[in-house]
This record gives structure tokens, sequence and C-alpha cells, in this order.
């Protein structure tokens, strides 16, 4: 198993520097202007020295090169040095949003906690309600609880965020008054009062993401227990004389949870990714949000940097998704 | 008795309201909503209007303009004038002077020094700075004595009211940005976060492109203001949502520049929480003609480019008839409602410069057809006017946008009516506005025969902005596109005119001047067409008075005067 883990790691090295490269390609050839957003009253020769300022001047090859080198050596050491204090990474540009003139990373850092609260709450939520469901569906397959959550699943699924979103604002922030429409990302959970003034402000975006993520996943979870259920292995458990909670929640929901589990780790680089849709509808601000500005800005570094950061734990998921196989069935081995 | 009961009555409520409101911070928590979110708080690095005007609140110039854009004094008791001796005689210099005891909102005492600074700041070759134009034509600023600020130009400057003046040019505190000269100026995340001012507030917490939190500045300098003790400052989402913030669901006091459509708004304010505001500025939506041939059979190089002028736009009959096709009030009811109005100008504002142009109000359909019949335009089978076998067919591009495009609609409607073939393009703004001399759209390189956007001027003269129009201003592949003359319009006796224009330093016969190259451009020659005088709308709760919407410097221009209505 540990051979397995280091030698997918070290190929994952290659694939990641290509994913780089295509990202920072893609994103050269992308049609667009860091300095679209200024005002039109900004006059030309001022465009150029802003451009110039930015570092557009230099070729393609070398400003990669320069984000690679940033990316894999100034970043971590300047990690290290706020941990321990040291100074390795001192007078060394780190990577700079266009749009801030700020470090990148800083500002991701600042983004991280209200996209894992909003976005990997309704993870851990839809999660949390679709095995149930999935397993309570299949069991009694084509009753009216299988009935009602295919139904749900189903406009959970093919609705969009925006929508559901949007619909939730009008009727609970703008008819009802119950909960705040805007997200405010500096409030801190000091006292009472303030933690129930982030579960109001958390509820409508968590039940718009856990909606969507719910219904995908207790789709999968109900399809691999049908799988299953039928088998020999499941006869065999009950002419044995074990009670149904054993065969179904042991033997069945075991080896159904194989598949499910690969799409819950593959979902979890999403949550790192962050809703883009949800939270600019109930303006989080997190991740997605500040990707997509980034993109309507423009701002390369951020664009790269993020996507770059997606590419990695999409990558690490991916083999955290296969060691967990073989922990869930013995009969996988790696060696 | 009755009288003299109710004027003691009234006295007493008025000396209760006055303590009420001349007190700092005594109103409480204010919250602000701007769509675009702020993604940095030092002006001189993006001159995006969301940074501008949210830096604005901490950050001010020497002067400023109010709603009628008329200088008003900020850092100064007065503002110089050639009656008062602050400008010279001869237009080459500007002297200020700064109120005593002014203070930053640190508690050091502002100096000429700052002043000083800032010139050097702005116009360092490698900071790249947004708003280099604002200091333009100066040769020199300097520090008299602590108080006293000496700007010399490199020649009479008609209008001096351009460096320090508005929100795009304010002061920065030596002291704070002294290392962060240049190539330095991007590395002062620190400084460019939470810049030290003296506007009504201060930044405690600064997160880009999300919130901003302020207090108020302990140091300002009217010690009853600002009423508000806290704000907080969101950005992002989209206008619908900011909207429904302030005038639905009331958990935000102001929101900003609400580009809804008029039904849309209508519906928000039937909640009956709040109001909108409505101010008039420059900002123009029209159509540019193409005097160049931008015909994709030229090769690359030569398309849009002086060497081939347009086939058939370069007649101004065809020009003037397009024109006459168009009802703007039809345009402004769909597009804009109560925040536009049908204009014939380029230089709608203020109301000096602004030319008693009204002559295309009204839509003649008629008139059209029967100029282009005039020009040799015969209608053929498919109802297309041609002539001498080339077809009146027009490629008419914009930014994507949902306004612009049902004016697409509706223009080409009309166009088709008068006998024009016409074929509509919408592209990205970021792309059309982006100026990426290797992107065949952009407005720049205008590779269609009309395209329509909107473009304003900065403060209250508009010589900068006519200015565009002269012969080397046109864009082309010598310049890399770059150049602000997007219909490659060249006149020489409109380039004499801005000559003069730049020597003369009378407002009478600079206004005189300013109106005759507005109609020179508009109505004389079609080159310009413009549509729609369009105005700013933004919402402000019920419970939040002062506002006063000024589009000559940034909207939050008076927030120091705001105040909770009780």
């Amino acid at each position: 198993m540990l051979t397995f883990t280091l030698r997918r790691l070290l190929t994952a090295i290659p694939t990641l520097l290509v994913i780089s490269f295509v990202i920072f390609g893609l994103l050269e050839l992308a049609p667009g202007d860091p300095l679209a957003d200024q005002p039109l009253t900004v006059p030309p020769e001022v465009r150029e020295k802003m451009r110039v300022a930015l570092g557009l001047d230099q070729p393609f090859y070398i400003r990669y090169v320069l984000w690679l080198k940033q990316f894999f050596w100034i970043e971590p050491l300047y990690t290290i040095d706020s941990l321990f204090g040291t100074s390795f990474a001192e007078g060394e540009q780190r990577i700079v949003s266009w749009q801030f003139r700020a470090p990148v990373f800083d500002v991701i850092w600042q983004r991280l906690p209200q996209t894992m609260w909003v976005v990997g709450m309704a993870y851990l939520v839809g999660v949390l309600i679709a095995l149930p469901i999935g397993i309570v569906s299949a069991y009694r397959q084509y009753s009216w609880f299988d009935q009602v959550g295919t139904f749900v699943s189903m406009i959970g699924f093919s609705v969009p965020t925006f929508f559901t979103g949007v619909l939730m604002i009008v009727i609970f922030a703008v008819n009802l008054g119950w909960f705040p429409s805007i997200y405010d990302t500096t409030l801190r959970v000091t006292d009472w009062e303030s933690f129930k003034r982030q579960v109001a402000q958390m509820v409508m975006p968590v039940a718009v993401l856990a909606l969507f993520n719910a219904s995908q996943i207790s789709r999968f979870m109900r399809a691999s227990m049908l799988d299953n259920l039928n088998q020999d292995y499941v006869r065999t458990a009950r002419a044995k004389g074990m009670t149904e909670p054993v065969v179904v929640l042991t033997h069945v929901l075991r080896n159904s949870m194989i598949p499910v589990v690969t799409v819950i780790a593959l979902g979890v680089p999403t949550i790192f990714g962050g809703a883009i849709i949800t939270e600019q509808v109930f303006k989080v601000n997190g991740l997605g949000q500040l990707l997509i500005t980034a993109i309507y800005a423009n701002d390369l570094p951020m664009v790269q940097t993020l996507t770059f950061i997606f590419a990695v734990l999409i990558v690490l998921f991916n083999l955290i998704a296969d060691i967990l196989y073989g922990l869930l069935d013995p009969r996988i081995r790696y060696d | 008795m009755k009288l003299r009961t109710a004027l003691m009555g009234a006295c007493a409520s008025a000396a209760m309201a006055l303590p009420a409101l001349a007190e700092r911070g005594a109103d409480g928590h204010v919250n602000i909503i701007y769509w675009q979110a702020p993604s940095i708080l030092n002006p001189y690095l993006s001159s995006g209007t969301k940074d501008v005007e949210s830096s604005s609140m901490i950050l001010e110039g020497l002067a400023g303009f109010n709603e009628k854009g008329e200088v008003i004094p900020r850092l100064v008791d007065e503002v110089p004038t050639v009656e008062n001796g602050g400008v010279s005689a001869d237009l080459t210099t500007i002297t200020w002077v700064l109120s005593e005891g002014l203070l930053w909102s640190d508690g050091t005492p502002v100096t000429s020094a700052d002043a000083v600074f800032t010139y050097e700041y702005c116009t360092h070759p490698e900071g790249g700075c947004a708003q280099a134009a604002r200091y333009d034509g100066i040769a020199s600023v300097e520090a008299v004595d602590d108080r006293t600020i000496k700007i010399t130009f490199d020649a009479p400057k008609p209008n001096p009211y351009q460096a320090f003046v508005g929100g795009t040019s304010p002061l920065l505190q030596k002291a704070q940005f002294e290392n962060c000269l240049g190539a330095a100026a991007p590395q002062c995340t620190e400084a460019n976060f939470g810049p030290i001012g003296t506007g009504p507030f201060r930044v405690t917490e600064f997160r880009p492109n999300d919130v901003i939190q302020m207090e108020a500045n302990p140091n300002y300098r009217d010690p009853a203001k600002p009423a508000f003790a806290t704000v907080t400052f969101k950005g992002g989402g989209d206008a619908a949502a900011a909207g429904r913030a302030v005038l639905e669901t009331g958990e935000f006091d102001y929101a900003w520049n609400l580009q809804l459509a008029p039904d849309v708004i209508a519906g928000m304010l039937a909640a009956g929480k709040g109001q909108t505001v409505i101010g008039f500025g420059t900002l123009v939506e029209r159509i540019e003609m193409n005097m160049t041939d931008p015909s994709p059979n030229l090769p690359e190089g030569e398309r849009s480019t002086t060497a081939h002028p347009h086939p058939f736009l370069s007649d101004i009959r065809v020009r003037q008839a397009l024109s006459m096709a168009i009802d703007r009030a039809l345009l402004v009811e769909i597009g804009y409602g109560q925040a536009g109005r049908p204009t014939c100008n380029l230089v709608p504002a203020p109301e000096m410069f602004a030319s008693d142009n009204t002559g295309c109000l009204t839509q003649d359909l008629e008139g059209a057809k029967a100029l282009l019949e005039e020009a040799g335009w015969t209608v053929g089978g498919d109802g297309i006017r041609t002539k001498d076998g080339m077809r009146l067919s027009i490629l008419y591009q914009t930014s994507t946008n949902a306004v612009r495009q049902d004016f697409q609609a509706l223009i080409k409607q009309w166009w088709n009516e008068i006998g024009v073939e016409v074929e509509l393009k919408n592209i990205d703004a970021s792309v059309f506005f982006g100026g990426d001399p290797g992107s065949p759209d952009t407005f720049q390189k205008f590779y269609a025969d009309v395209e329509m956007y909107a473009n304003n001027f900065d403060g209250t003269d508009p010589e900068p902005y006519l200015a565009q129009y002269t012969c080397d201003k046109t864009p082309g592949p010598t310049n890399g596109w770059q150049g602000e003359n997007i219909n490659r319009f060249c006149d020489p006796a409109y380039d004499e005119l801005i000559k003069e224009l730049g020597q003369t330093g009378v407002m009478e016969e600079r206004a005189a001047l300013a109106k005759r190259l507005n109609d020179m451009l508009t109505k004389d020659s079609f080159v310009v067409v413009p549509l729609v005088d369009r105005g700013r709308i933004s919402a402000h709760s019920n419970s939040l008075g002062g506002v006063v919407l000024n589009t000559w410097d940034t909207e939050l221009w008076n927030v120091a005067d705001w105040y909770r209505v009780k």
C-alpha cells in the first residue's frame, strides 16, 4: 500500500506540471485584458504604463517560469517563515494578484473560512441526509418513501441553484424576513447571539447546496444498494438467521459504499472550489466568488493559482479514493 | 398666545434636533452595498469606480466637486481662482493653502510635503499610476511652506482643478507611502488596503473583493461629523440583489448604481422601504460611425485605417439618415426609464457646456428615406437599398449587455425600414473594451461599420474629452491601435478649434468653443450619434438622510453629512 501511494504521488508531479502549463497556456491564449475594467477616461499611455507595472511586457515563457518558481519555491518558504519566524523568503516577490496588488495566498486564506463553513457544511449535510435516504429508498423500493425521495432528488438535481437560491431569498428574506439575504463575512461567533446570527445566515445557502449534493449522492447510494440487495450473499446471510439490520447495515451497506465513497471523495475538491453561483447569490464571497471575479477582471495570477490548487486537490482526492477502496474491500490489493 | 406657543415649540424642537445631529458617531452604524466589490483602497493603483468611490470615504483631495459640478474646498479654506489670486493671471500656476490644524487619521499633521509626495508617487515612471492623467502638464509641485502648495504648469492651464481635486486624485500620507514609490507600489499591501486619510472614516478591516469595515475618523476636521460611528461597505453580487437588500429587505442603507430595467426598480420600490436617487452627468450612450473601411477583404493592417475611407458612411447624408431613423424617446423608455433622457449632444453637461441641440429628438423615417434617395441609394428587389451595385449593409457591434441588445434590435428594425440591411454583433465587455491589440474585436480596432457604447469625461471640463477627436489620435497599426479617436474623424478645422480651446481661459469663451466642437461632431457631421444621456440611479433606505447624488465626484462625496432619520 505504501509503495503504491508513493508511486502515485511521484507520477502526480509530471501530471501537475503539465496541468499547470496547460492552464497557463489557456489563460495566455484567452482574449481579455486585465485593464478592461478601468474606465475609458484613462488615456492609452497610462494604460500602457499600468500594463508594464503588472509585468505584462515580459514574454510568456518567462512569466510561466517565474510563476513556477513563486508557487513551488517562494510561497512554501514564505509559509515556513511565517510558521517558524525564519526569514528565508525575505525580499522575494510572492505571487501577487493584479486586482488587489496583494499576495494571492493571503486572499485565499482569508476566503477559506466562509467557503469551508458554507460549502463544507452543505456537503456534510448533503451526505448525511443522502445516505439514509438512499438506503431506505433501495430497501423499500417503489414505496411512497422511494417515490417522494426520487421526486425530490430529481428537483434538487435539475433545478439550478441560481433559481432555488433566489426563490428562497424572495420567500424567506423578502416576504417572511426570517433570514438575511446577504451573508456577513465579518461576523465572529463570540456568544450565543452571534452564533444564532451565524446559523441564520447559513441556513439558506447551506440548504440550497445541500439539496443539490444530497440529490446526487442519494441516487448513487440507492442504485448501489439495489445492486447488492439481490446478491446471493445477502440471501445466505438471511438464511443464516441474521437480523435485517445486520444484513442491511453491515453486509449490504459496506459493499454498496465502495462506488459511493469514490463519488463523495471526488466531490470534496469541489468544496474548495467554492460554489461559484451560490456564493454569488448569497454574497458569501468565498473562493468561488474569488475565482469568478478574478476571471472577470482577467487577474491571471489569481486564476492560475486557484485553478492549479483545484487541480492538486483533484489529483490528491483521486488517490485518497483509491486508498479507501482498499480499506473498504479487502479483496482489492495494490501491491 | 397661540402663535407664541407655536414659535416657542418650533424653537425648542429645532434646538433639540440640532444637538442630536451635531455629535460624531451618534447615529451608530450604516450599511453600504456596492455590487462590484472594491479590490484595493488606493485609487492611484486602480481607477475602477468601485475602488475610487470606496476609498473616497477615507482619502480626500484638496477640493472636490459638488452635485452641480462646482469646485468646493475640502482641505483648504478657499478654492484658488484668478480673482482671489490663487491662480496666476497667465494661468500657469495655482497655489493651494491648506486649512490650519488639519490632521491625518493617525493624528499627525497634514503638510504640503504630503501633496508633493503624492505628485511624485503618481508620476513615478515605474509606478503605473492609474490617475497619471490628473497630473498631466505639471512642471513642478512645490511646498512653499508647511501649508502652501504651488503647482506650476508647462503651459497655461485654463482648467487647473485636476491635480488634488476630486476622489480620483486624493492626498496620500507621505509617512505611510514613502517606501512605496514606483515598482514598489504594489508591494505595499498594508498601505494600499488601509490608507491613512483625512476623510470622515478610517479602515478597521479590509477584505479585498468582499467587505470593508470602517469607523469614524477621530481626527476629522469637523468635530460634529460624521454622524455614523461605524460603516460596513459590502461588495459583490449583482445589481438586483443590491437593490433588493435596500428597497425590499431593508438590510442595507445605500445601494450603488442600480443598472436594472425600469419595471424591476418600480417593483422593488413598491415594498416602501426605500427610495431611488438619480443624477445626470456626462455619460452618453452613442453610436459611433466608422469613417474608414472595415471590410474583411482588405489585408490585415489596412482594415479600418485611414488608408481606405468608408464606402458609404463617408457620405454625410447616409450618416444623417441613420440618425434620423432612431426614436430616442422610445429607447430611453425601454432601456433606462427615469435613469435616462434622450440627447443629441456628446457633451450633455455641465449646463454651460451643453449645446442647445435638439434636432435629433424626433424620429423622421420619411425624411431619412428621402435623404437616402437623394444620395442615390435606391430600393432593390429585397427592400435593401443599393447604389452602383453596392448594398447598404451595416455591421453593428456593441458589448454584451441586455439593454444594449434591446437597443440593437430596435435600431435594426428602424434601419431596415429605411432600406438598410443590418447585421448585429455583440462582444464580451472585457474583450470589447480590453484594448488587446491582438484581438479583432476591440472597440478601438472597430472592425465594423458602426458601434455603440457609452463614455463620459472626468470632472467638469470637456476639453480633454473633445480633444480625443483630433486627427493625430486615430488608432491604427502604427500605434498599436491605441488612440481615442475611434471614428477616425479628421477635420483640420476641428483640430484648429481644439488648439484654440487649449489657449482660452475665460469660461464663457471656453463654453462657446466647446459647444461648437460638440456640434461639429454631432449635428453638423453625424460622426457621433448620441442616443441617451444616462443618469446614475442609486437607492437609499427611508431611514438614511443627507444623500445627494453627485455625478461629478464620487457618489459618496458627502458621506460625512449622512445621518439617520429618526
